[in-house]
C-alpha cells in the first residue's frame, strides 16, 4: 500500500510528458500572439505618424482626394488624401463580389446536389487549381488579354476599374466556390430527404431549404471573396493604371489602396511623409481585414444559433 | 446463427380495400440484394406494421413505397397505387409523394418556425390562399395533438420543441398535405416512452383517416397499434397477417423465434 501512495504524490514519465507537452503549445501560441501584436503595433505607429508628426488632419486624409506627399498646397498643408484610392479599392472588390457570387453559388450547387460524384470529383480540382495560380499570372493575364479587350471595346487606356474587377473576379472565383460548397455540404442530409419526402422538387428544396440553411455559410464565403479581393495587390496593380485619380467611370485609370503600396513603397525614405503615408494606407488595409474578420465571426455566431438543435 | 428456408412464406390475402400493394418488388444497393420479391397489400384506413431486426430490409422497403430509393437503391417490380404502377419510370415522383407521405427515424424539422414548417409543402404547392393555410396549419396541428401545445408559439423555432413535439410537428407536417397513405420509418425509436406513447395514440387516431405503414423494431408497439403485421428477415417477407395472429399464433417458425426472442 504504501508504494502505491509515494507513487500516488510522485510524477512520472507520463506527467512530465505532459507538462512538456504544454510548453510547447504554450510557447507557440505565446510566439504567434507576440508577432501579430509586434505587427499590429509597427503598422499602428508607423500610419499614425502621418497624423501625429507631420500634423495631417485624419478626416482630410479621409475625405481629399489629392494625394501629392511630397508637395503643399497654397495653404502650407501637405496634400494626403486617400479618397480615391479607399473609392477604388471599394469599387473592385464589391464589383469583384457582385459579379463572382451568382458564378460561385452556381457552381457550387452544381458540385454538391446536381453533379454526380465523378462530376464533382473532377471540379473539386480545377477549382483548388485556380486558387493556386500565382497572382502574377493572373496579372500578366488580365494585362494581356483583358487590357486590350477592353480598350478596343470602350476606347481609351483599357486600364482602370473594370479591368481590375474582370481580374479579380477570376481570383475570387474559386475562394467563394469552395467555401461554398463547404457551407452547401454541411447542411444536414435529412434536410433533403424531409423537402423531398414532402413532395417538393429538387429546385424547391434547394432554393427553399438548403440554400436557406446554408445561408450564413454562403455570406461567409463571400465576404472571404472580399477580403481576397480587397488584400489583392500584384494583379491589380498590373492592369488598373495606377493614377491616383477620383475614379470617374469604370475605365478610367485608377488605383487601389494596395496598388499605391506596391508602386510606391520602394521610393520613398523611412521616416518621411510620403513613407508615412504609405504606412497610413496600409493601416487601413488593416483595418479593413480586421473588419471583414469580425463580419465573418458575427454571422458565424448568428448561424450557429439558428441552426443549433 | 440458424438458418431459416426462404421459401415457407405465409401471406394472409386482403379482403378489405387495398390502398398499395406491392408486386414482386426487388431492391439492389449496387451488387447486394436487398429485397427479395416482396409482395404485399396494404388495406386501406388500418395501420401495417413491418417488423424484423436491423437489415431485414423493412426500411428499405418502406422507402421504396414513396419512391425515396431513387438514386440511391435500383428497385425493381411494381407498386400499385390507384391501379398504377408507381414504379416505373414515367411517373411525376413529387406528385408520388404529394400522396404518399413519410416520416423518420430521427424527428427533422426545418430550421424554421413550427408555421412555416407545415405551410413549407403547401406553398410549394401553390397554396397561397391565407385561410387556407391557416386552416390546414390549425387541422394538421390538431391532427397530430400538438395544437394545444404549441397553439400560442407558432413563429417560434421548430428546433426549440422537444424530440417528441418535433416527431409530431413532421407528421403534422405531412398531414397536412392531405395524403391518403403516411409511411413511417421507427418513429418513436428516438424518443423517450412517455413521447412514444403520445405518438401512437395519434397514430390511432390518423388511423380513421389514413392508411399508416410503419416500420419499428419494438414489438409491443407493432402489437399495440397495428392491424395487420408484416416480419422481414433477411430482405424476405417471411409472414403477413393480422396482427393478434402473428403474435399468438404464427404460423412460421421464423416469425415465432423472432416474435419470442429466441433469434439469431
Amino acid at each position: 500500500m504504501d508504494d502505491i501512495q509515494t507513487r500516488l504524490q510522485k510524477s512520472s514519465r507520463a506527467t512530465r510528458q505532459d507538462y512538456f507537452g504544454k510548453v510547447i503549445c504554450y510557447s507557440c501560441i505565446g510566439l504567434i500572439i507576440l508577432l501579430v501584436a509586434c505587427i499590429l503595433y509597427f503598422i499602428a505607429s508607423k500610419g499614425l505618424a502621418t497624423f501625429t508628426q507631420n500634423g495631417v488632419k485624419f478626416w482630410n486624409f479621409l475625405t481629399q482626394s489629392d494625394w501629392k506627399p511630397g508637395d503643399v498646397d497654397k495653404y502650407g498643408n501637405p496634400q494626403v488624401g486617400a479618397l480615391p484610392m479607399i473609392v477604388t479599392s471599394f469599387s473592385v472588390t464589391i464589383l469583384a463580389a457582385l459579379l463572382a457570387t451568382p458564378f460561385a453559388i452556381g457552381a457550387a450547387i452544381f458540385m454538391t446536389e446536381i453533379a454526380n460524384k465523378k462530376g464533382a470529383k473532377f471540379l473539386q480540382p480545377v477549382i483548388e487549381l485556380l486558387v493556386g495560380i500565382p497572382s502574377v499570372v493572373y496579372g500578366f493575364i488580365g494585362l494581356s488579354l483583358i487590357v486590350p479587350f477592353i480598350r478596343g471595346i470602350f476606347g481609351g487606356t483599357g486600364f482602370g476599374i473594370l479591368s481590375g474587377t474582370l481580374v479579380l473576379f477570376v481570383m475570387v472565383l474559386p475562394t467563394i466556390t469552395s467555401l461554398s460548397v463547404d457551407s452547401l455540404k454541411s447542411v444536414p442530409m435529412h434536410y433533403r430527404q424531409a423537402s423531398l419526402a414532402l413532395g417538393a422538387t429538387r429546385w424547391q428544396t434547394i432554393y427553399k431549404v438548403i440554400l436557406k440553411a446554408a445561408a450564413p455559410g454562403l455570406l461567409t464565403a463571400v465576404i472571404f471573396g472580399m477580403a481576397r479581393a480587397f488584400g489583392e495587390a500584384l494583379a491589380v496593380q498590373m492592369v488598373i493604371g495606377n493614377a491616383v485619380l477620383m475614379p470617374k467611370n469604370l475605365i478610367s485609370p485608377a488605383s487601389t489602396l494596395t496598388s499605391k503600396l506596391t508602386t510606391e513603397i520602394g521610393n520613398t525614405v523611412m521616416g518621411t511623409l510620403p513613407n508615412n503615408a504609405l504606412w497610413s494606407l496600409a493601416l487601413v488595409l488593416l483595418f479593413m481585414s480586421l473588419l471583414f474578420n469580425l463580419i465573418v465571426r458575427f454571422i458565424g455566431r448568428r448561424g450557429n444559433i439558428k441552426n443549433e438543435r | 446463427m440458424k438458418t431459416y428456408d426462404f421459401s415457407q412464406q405465409y401471406i394472409n390475402k386482403i379482403e378489405q380495400e387495398v390502398a398499395l400493394s406491392t408486386n414482386n418488388v426487388q431492391v439492389h444497393y449496387g451488387k447486394s440484394h436487398a429485397i427479395f420479391d416482396a409482395s404485399l397489400s396494404f388495406p386501406r384506413f388500418q395501420i401495417t406494421s413491418l417488423i424484423g431486426a436491423s437489415g431485414s430490409g423493412k426500411s428499405t422497403y418502406l422507402r421504396c413505397l414513396n419512391r425515396m430509393n431513387d438514386k440511391i437503391a435500383q428497385v425493381d417490380g411494381e407498386i400499385i397505387y390507384r391501379n398504377t404502377d408507381i414504379n416505373s419510370k414515367k411517373i411525376n415522383v413529387y406528385e408520388v409523394r404529394r400522396h404518399i407521405g413519410m416520416v423518420f427515424q430521427r424527428p427533422n424539422p426545418f430550421a424554421k418556425s413550427i408555421k412555416e414548417n407545415i405551410q413549407f409543402a403547401l406553398k410549394n404547392n401553390g397554396i397561397n390562399d391565407k385561410n387556407e393555410l391557416q386552416k390546414r396549419l390549425e387541422t394538421s396541428l390538431k391532427d397530430a395533438a400538438l395544437w394545444d401545445e404549441v397553439k400560442d408559439d407558432l413563429d417560434k423555432s421548430a428546433l426549440a420543441l422537444s424530440g417528441g413535439q418535433q416527431q409530431r410537428l413532421c407528421i403534422a407536417r405531412s398531414i397536412a398535405m392531405h395524403p391518403d397513405i403516411l409511411l413511417l420509418d421507427e418513429p418513436a425509436s428516438a424518443l423517450d416512452p412517455i413521447s412514444t406513447s403520445k405518438i401512437e395514440e395519434t397514430l390511432k387516431l390518423l388511423s380513421k383517416n389514413y392508411t399508416i405503414i410503419i416500420v419499428t423494431h419494438n414489438m409491443q408497439q407493432a402489437s399495440r397499434i397495428s392491424d395487420y403485421t408484416a416480419f422481414f428477415h433477411m430482405g424476405h417477407v417471411i409472414e403477413y397477417n393480422k396482427t393478434k395472429n402473428i403474435f399468438t399464433a404464427p404460423e412460421i417458425k421464423a416469425t415465432e423465434d423472432y416474435i419470442s426472442g429466441d433469434f439469431g
